[in-house]
């Protein structure tokens, strides 16, 4: 297998009710992806999309041909991934290993989703569709409600009492709007406290409003290369160092390891083992805050904390910036945003800006950072790893 | 190769108040709900069993918002029980006030009923689930 590095990355501003449509918003991350990276759509020999919902959102399916015929990359292969909130981090892994084994050198990759465009009870019930639709929907199983059986499983397995508990995930939230503030393409800029959490309204219980992501527009896309491209293109290519991805199923089959998520335990396994390093080794981590009580449950996934501790950390500042591990310094899923299709891209482009030390100015990056971890979850069935190293 | 337990006869099975699953004959593990193989060894060596119908509750939400096409269901809560037989199952909880349920439910004995969702616009036609009431 060749080395293979991120050459260049675009970020659209992540909001509600984009005025664009789903290839515009797409066209327009991926020019500056090409750009960034002096290369043109014609030297693309293959376009990878993340997207969920566009059948929903526009009534647009097989958004990735549209979409690379608008920018220009007339007649190339075109794919699209669909595995939840994990789709774009699929689509980034796919690709580095179609580069990896040398079929392709260039290959562009996208995300997007327009989520805004349905209302709340029809992005509620299309998000449910990620659950099992025969044996667990018609419980009424939701997003929001699936990680609530699991904050309060997490709350008696750990010992954690519940006010405790969502102290702790109120903490997650206040973190990542305290960084989404720096961050300029963030959906929200409003600082907030643990109090606001604690009274914001109830969603399903112990889930309130502010502990959840919001519904998103947005987009992102990285143009990666084979490193003998790369280092043509760029003088700071940020190379794959390790991936992994894995599926599970329904909640109820997942009995045995609940509250942890086994598939992403898996996961993250084989992306360190094949980085050859540790979660010690990581600087700086992206990972899938789709709740806070999802944000505790995957740092110690992750190998960051020990099960049933991840609360405590937050709360003493181990995932700030100047923390231990520095954890969603976008804002994360929370108050980054989360346009489904696109949160595995964001978060890969989060990282490249880390590992080429860009974000100084906005106050929010980690000194020195070399490695850093992406983690993206989708529905109950997919978990996506990357590490990404300067090395 | 069939299934043993399709999704329809495990559905109008559970219309009748019988949860059926799968047994495993070389590990002896109970899979339901079902699917292809065991949970556990992923062997095809199953039998259908019906379960007795009791469990415990291990978790549980009381869900304010609701998908599109149930705004009317809400409140309601969810329940995540172990089953006698081992697995873990999802469905409703039929006891009092929703809003009520706390913590203190966690480990209290259920016995199983059911309900039909008769389904929506997206969903292949209708589905029993459970539906579980306190036994003390
Ligand atoms: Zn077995």
């Amino acid at each position: 297998m060749r080395k293979v590095a991120v050459v260049g990355v675009g970020h659209s501003k992540f909001m509600f009710n984009s005025p664009k449509t789903g290839v515009e918003m797409l066209s327009e991350v991926a020019m500056d992806a090409l750009n960034e990276a002096n290369l043109t759509p014609k030297d693309v020999q293959a376009v990878f999309l993340g997207n969920v919902l566009g059948d929903f959102t526009e009534g647009q399916g097989m958004m990735q041909s549209f979409f690379a015929n608008d920018i220009g990359c007339f007649n190339v292969p075109a794919t699209r991934f669909e595995g939840a909130c994990a789709s774009g981090s699929m689509a980034v892994r796919d690709a580095f290993m179609w580069v990896a084994s040398g079929f392709y050198d260039i290959v562009l990759v996208g995300g997007v989703e327009k989520a805004t465009a349905m209302d709340t009870p029809l992005a509620t019930r299309t998000f449910a569709m990620f659950g099992d639709s025969r044996y667990e929907y018609p419980a009424g199983f939701t997003f929001p409600g699936a990680f609530a059986l699991l904050a309060h499983l997490y709350s008696s397995e750990y010992g954690i009492p519940l006010e405790r508990l969502t102290e702790q995930m109120a903490a997650v939230s206040v973190q990542s709007h305290y960084y989404g503030m720096k961050n300029p393409n963030a959906q929200f800029h409003k600082e907030i406290s643990v109090a606001d959490v604690l009274k914001s309204p109830m969603v399903t219980t112990p889930i309130k409003l502010l502990d959840a992501c919001p519904f998103t527009d947005g987009a992102a896309a990285i143009v990666i290369a084979s490193e003998e491209v790369a280092k043509r293109l760029t003088d700071k290519p940020v190379y794959f160092a390790g991936v992994g991805q894995t599926s599970s199923g329904k909640l109820s089959s997942q009995s045995k390891h609940l509250p942890r998520i086994r598939a992403r335990e898996l996961a993250a396994e084989q992306a360190y083992k094949m980085a050859g390093l540790t979660p010690k080794d990581i600087d700086v981590c992206e990972l899938h805050d789709c709740f806070s009580i999802a944000a505790l449950i995957a740092a110690e996934g992750l190998g960051f904390f020990e099960p049933g501790t991840a609360g405590e950390a937050w709360e003493r500042g181990e995932t700030r910036l100047e923390g231990k591990i520095p954890i969603n310094m976008s804002g994360g899923l929370k108050a980054k945003g989360h346009p489904i299709g696109a949160t595995g891209v964001s978060q890969v482009t989060e990282i490249t800006r880390q590992l080429r030390g860009e974000l100084g100015e906005q106050g929010r990056q980690v000194d020195g950072a070399k490695v850093g971890l992406v983690d993206t979850l989708g529905g109950d069935g997919v978990i996506v790893n990357m590490i990404l190293s300067t090395k | 190769m069939e299934y043993k337990l399709t999704f329809k006869e495990y559905s109008s099975s559970l219309k009748e108040n019988k949860l059926l699953g799968l047994k495993c004959n070389d590990c002896e593990t109970v899979t339901c709900p079902p699917q292809m193989v065991c949970q556990e060894c992923a062997s095809t060596n199953t039998e259908v069993v019906e379960m007795k119908g009791k469990g415990k509750i291990v978790t549980f939400t009381t869900s304010f918002i609701a998908a599109e096409g149930r705004e009317s269901e809400a409140p309601y809560t969810i329940v995540m029980v172990e089953l006698v037989e081992g697995p873990w199952i999802m469905g409703n909880l039929i006891n009092g006030d929703p809003k009520e349920v706390n913590m203190d439910i966690i480990g209290k004995r259920v016995h199983l009923g059911h309900k039909v969702f008769l389904g929506d616009k997206y969903s292949n036609g209708e589905a029993a689930r459970p539906l579980f009431r306190l036994i003390d």
